[in-house]
């Protein structure tokens, strides 16, 4: 691995930021890459970081929590930037399973398509696929924001606590099945919606809601062309008329 | 209830042993409301336990330690397979991951204190880590659940062990559920769900499905927290065999098995009753799928689901456990089920003895409550006291018996310190029937 480099600081004040730490992964491994990018003075120290080669490895920048900014060239395996906090992770190519699960905040960009479980149960931050994401995108999402480019897969949103779901393509079979409060937006047709999702009204506070979405995920896509998905809450407490549903 | 001024039935009477008077009342009970019958505690059904084993103390054969002057220590380690910082505890009784939510917040810091007087471990639950307990417990082991409520990556941190739940043993293959009326403001917070809502836990993770896909789940929780903290995977007594296996494979540094005696706080009679083995059944099983990987003792084994004394303890550690997790008994330590709260458990329909309404948030004894006032009705440093005292009784039991078997550690207990009563037993323990050299299904 290169080593940290630090800003340079000029006598006049004027701080020229190095040129980002490069780490090779064909010649060094994750667990090195996730420790060096955990020390406690990194957002200082190396506050900018390029990895290159990663060959599809598994928990590439994992756990962050400092404000840096990784851009990873090449294919993710599993879990990419998941737990992610403050930092930005941004992947030139596609992402395994579970790329940003569980993130708490930060800036999530994946150039390519997403596998299963993309953004799930996040908390916060943003998550944007440009391309198509799998199955299960944002399940049990609770607070963050997904952006998906193209498509998403069956049992999106399951369970979605809060956030936001934003689909410029299509859904699959039962979008937001047994949902809570997350709000889903869909710009393509739904195969199916799960239990408890209904179709809803979309008013001016939803258009200006999708039109920031869009504007922070760099993604140009007309606001008024989303229909909007939510909860319709009737399986919030047990009814024995609506057993069926669970 | 039953009303004790009714005379007693006519001695004539014959109650049915299928249809016996539970059994009617059930379907009464059904028939009436149209739900499933939901509660607390773990099976009430008689199956094989420790109480069909007893130890063969030394006599001419073994050689006995001296009671009161001979060492016999008790402390174990966990998870000294991977991690930098495994645990180091003082008693192999550590206490079972239950949920701020089920709990009060004042239960979870008196499970803290009470642990961490005697120097073991104790574990957060669905929904998250509080303060109280942090703050409270030397050895916290944090909970990474399906539902992922409150799952918060500083929290991780914070932990000194993370248990990744597949299951429990009072409903192996079941989620969660936390009924509407224990959703207070900070429960619904710390879970990121409105107000009063039926919480339902999923009960498959969101992120990974085989055991192939455990291996990379359980690498980024290592990566994460840098390689320092061990981590477990609970799962409830099945196909433990085959589970033992496959979590070990998959890099399990303990592993933690709850059988079907095991408590809940909330799940469906029907669950409880029908789902998953005995604790007894399925603790051989484990120690073998580790002993034909050569793990056992290098990836610890935690055994819970009906611990409730120090024999119970013995007979684990002799079977091949490194440790025990106690839930219910440590409730009832901190005052569950308490004899003077009984005129309050009867007008709930239930009587001090048999309070299982865990879920029902109304706990008299204010432990299993988010009401603030009943919660009021427990000191945390008073019944942290009587588990530290509890946890002490049981880990002296265990050594008055490891004594007895000529054993200076628990450790050493081993199946030959061991007999049955029962042929059920017997099979299931892989230890002989009393009396007889005779392991049915050895040696055939
Ligand atoms: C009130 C209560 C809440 C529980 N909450 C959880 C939980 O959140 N997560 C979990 O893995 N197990 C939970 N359990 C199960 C315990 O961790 C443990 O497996 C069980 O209590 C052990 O059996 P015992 O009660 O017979 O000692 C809970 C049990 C009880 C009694």
């Amino acid at each position: 691995m290169a080593a940290l480099s630090t800003p340079l600081e000029f006598a006049d004040g004027r701080v020229e930021l190095a040129e980002p730490t490069l780490v090779d992964l064909a010649g060094s491994d994750v667990r090195a890459l996730n420790s060096a990018l955990h020390a406690v003075d990194v957002a200082e120290k190396a506050p900018t970081w390029r990895v290159v080669n990663p060959d599809g490895r598994h928990n590439i920048a994992v756990g962050l929590d400092a404000d840096v900014d990784v851009v990873v060239d090449g294919h993710v395996g599993y879990y990419c930037a998941g737990m992610n906090k403050a930092a930005t992770v941004t992947v030139n190519g596609n992402a395994g399973v579970g790329a940003a699960e569980n993130m708490m905040s930060g800036t999530v960009r994946i150039r390519g398509n997403a596998s299963q479980s993309a953004g799930a149960t996040a908390h916060g931050g943003l998550l944007v696929v440009e391309g198509s994401a799998a199955a299960r995108c944002g399940i049990s999402m609770k607070g963050v924001d997904i952006v998906v480019g193209g498509d998403v897969g069956h049992m999106s949103a399951f369970m979605g606590q809060a956030g936001r779901l934003v689909v410029c393509g299509d859904a699959g079979d039962a979008l937001g099945d047994s949902l809570y409060e997350a709000r889903l937006y869909v710009a393509g047709s739904v195969k199916s919606l799960g239990a408890d999702c209904v179709e809803k009204e979309v008013r001016a506070e939803h258009l200006a809601e999708l039109a920031g979405l869009l504007t922070a995920a760099g993604i140009d896509a007309d606001p008024s062309s989303f229909r909007r998905y939510g909860s319709a809450r009737r399986l919030y407490n047990f009814h024995v008329d609506n057993a069926s549903a669970y | 209830m039953t009303d004790n001024t009714a005379p007693a039935p006519d001695p004539a009477l014959r109650e049915s042993a299928t249809f016996d008077r539970a059994t009617i009342a059930d379907i009464q009970r059904a028939a009436e409301t149209g739900i499933y019958d939901i509660r607390g505690g773990g099976a009430k059904r008689k199956v094989p336990h420790f109480d069909d084993l007893l130890f063969l103390g030394a006599s001419m054969s073994r050689y006995p330690l001296e009671g009161y002057r001979e060492r016999c220590d008790t402390d174990v380690v966990l998870g000294n397979r991977n991690a930098t910082y495994p645990l180091h505890l003082a008693t192999p009784v550590t206490i079972a991951g239950m949920s701020f939510g089920a709990l009060s917040g004042r239960a979870k810091e008196a499970l803290g204190r009470g642990a961490s007087e005697v120097g073991t471990s104790t574990t957060t639950g669905d929904g998250g880590m509080t303060p109280e307990e942090r703050g409270q417990s030397k050895h916290l082991v944090y909970q990474y659940l399906p539902s992922r409520y409150g799952m918060n990556p500083d929290h991780l941190r914070m932990a000194d062990a993370i248990e990744v739940v597949l299951g429990q043993g009072a409903k192996p293959g079941g989620g969660g559920m936390l009924l509407g009326q224990k959703i207070t403001e900070r429960v619904a917070g710390m879970r990121t769900l409105p107000m009063g809502v039926d919480q339902r836990s999923a009960c498959r993770h969101p992120d990974w499905t085989g055991p192939d896909d455990l291996e990379i789940k359980i690498r980024e929780l290592r990566e994460i927290t840098d390689w320092e903290k061990p981590i477990y995977v609970k799962i409830g007594a099945t196909r433990t065999y085959y589970d033992v296996k496959l979590a070990a494979k998959a890099g399990a540094d303990v592993i933690v098995l709850d059988g079907m005696q095991g408590g809940t706080a909330a799940t469906q009679d029907v669950f409880i009753e029908h789902v998953g083995i005995p604790t007894l059944a399925a603790l051989p099983q484990a120690v073998q799928a580790l002993q034909e990987e050569e793990l056992h003792r290098k990836v610890q084994l935690v055994v819970s689901g009906g611990i409730r004394n120090g024999a119970d303890l013995a007979k684990c550690m002799a079977l091949g456990a490194d440790a025990v997790a106690i839930g219910t008994a440590a409730l009832i330590a901190l005052g569950d089920n308490a004899p003077h709260l009984d005129a309050e458990y009867r007008r709930l329909g239930s009587a001090a003895g048999y309070y299982d309404d865990w879920q029902a948030g109304r706990d008299p004894a204010g432990i299993t409550t988010q009401d603030d006032e009943l919660a009021q009705r427990l000191d945390p440093v008073q019944g942290g006291r009587r588990l530290a005292n509890f946890i002490r009784v049981m880990t002296m039991e265990a050594q008055i018996i490891a004594r007895a078997c000529g054993k200076a550690h628990l450790h050493s207990l081993e199946p030959e310190d061991l007999v049955a009563l029962t042929i059920e037993a017997a099979a299931m323990a892989r230890v002989p029937l009393a009396g007889t050299s005779w392991i049915p299904g050895h040696g055939l």
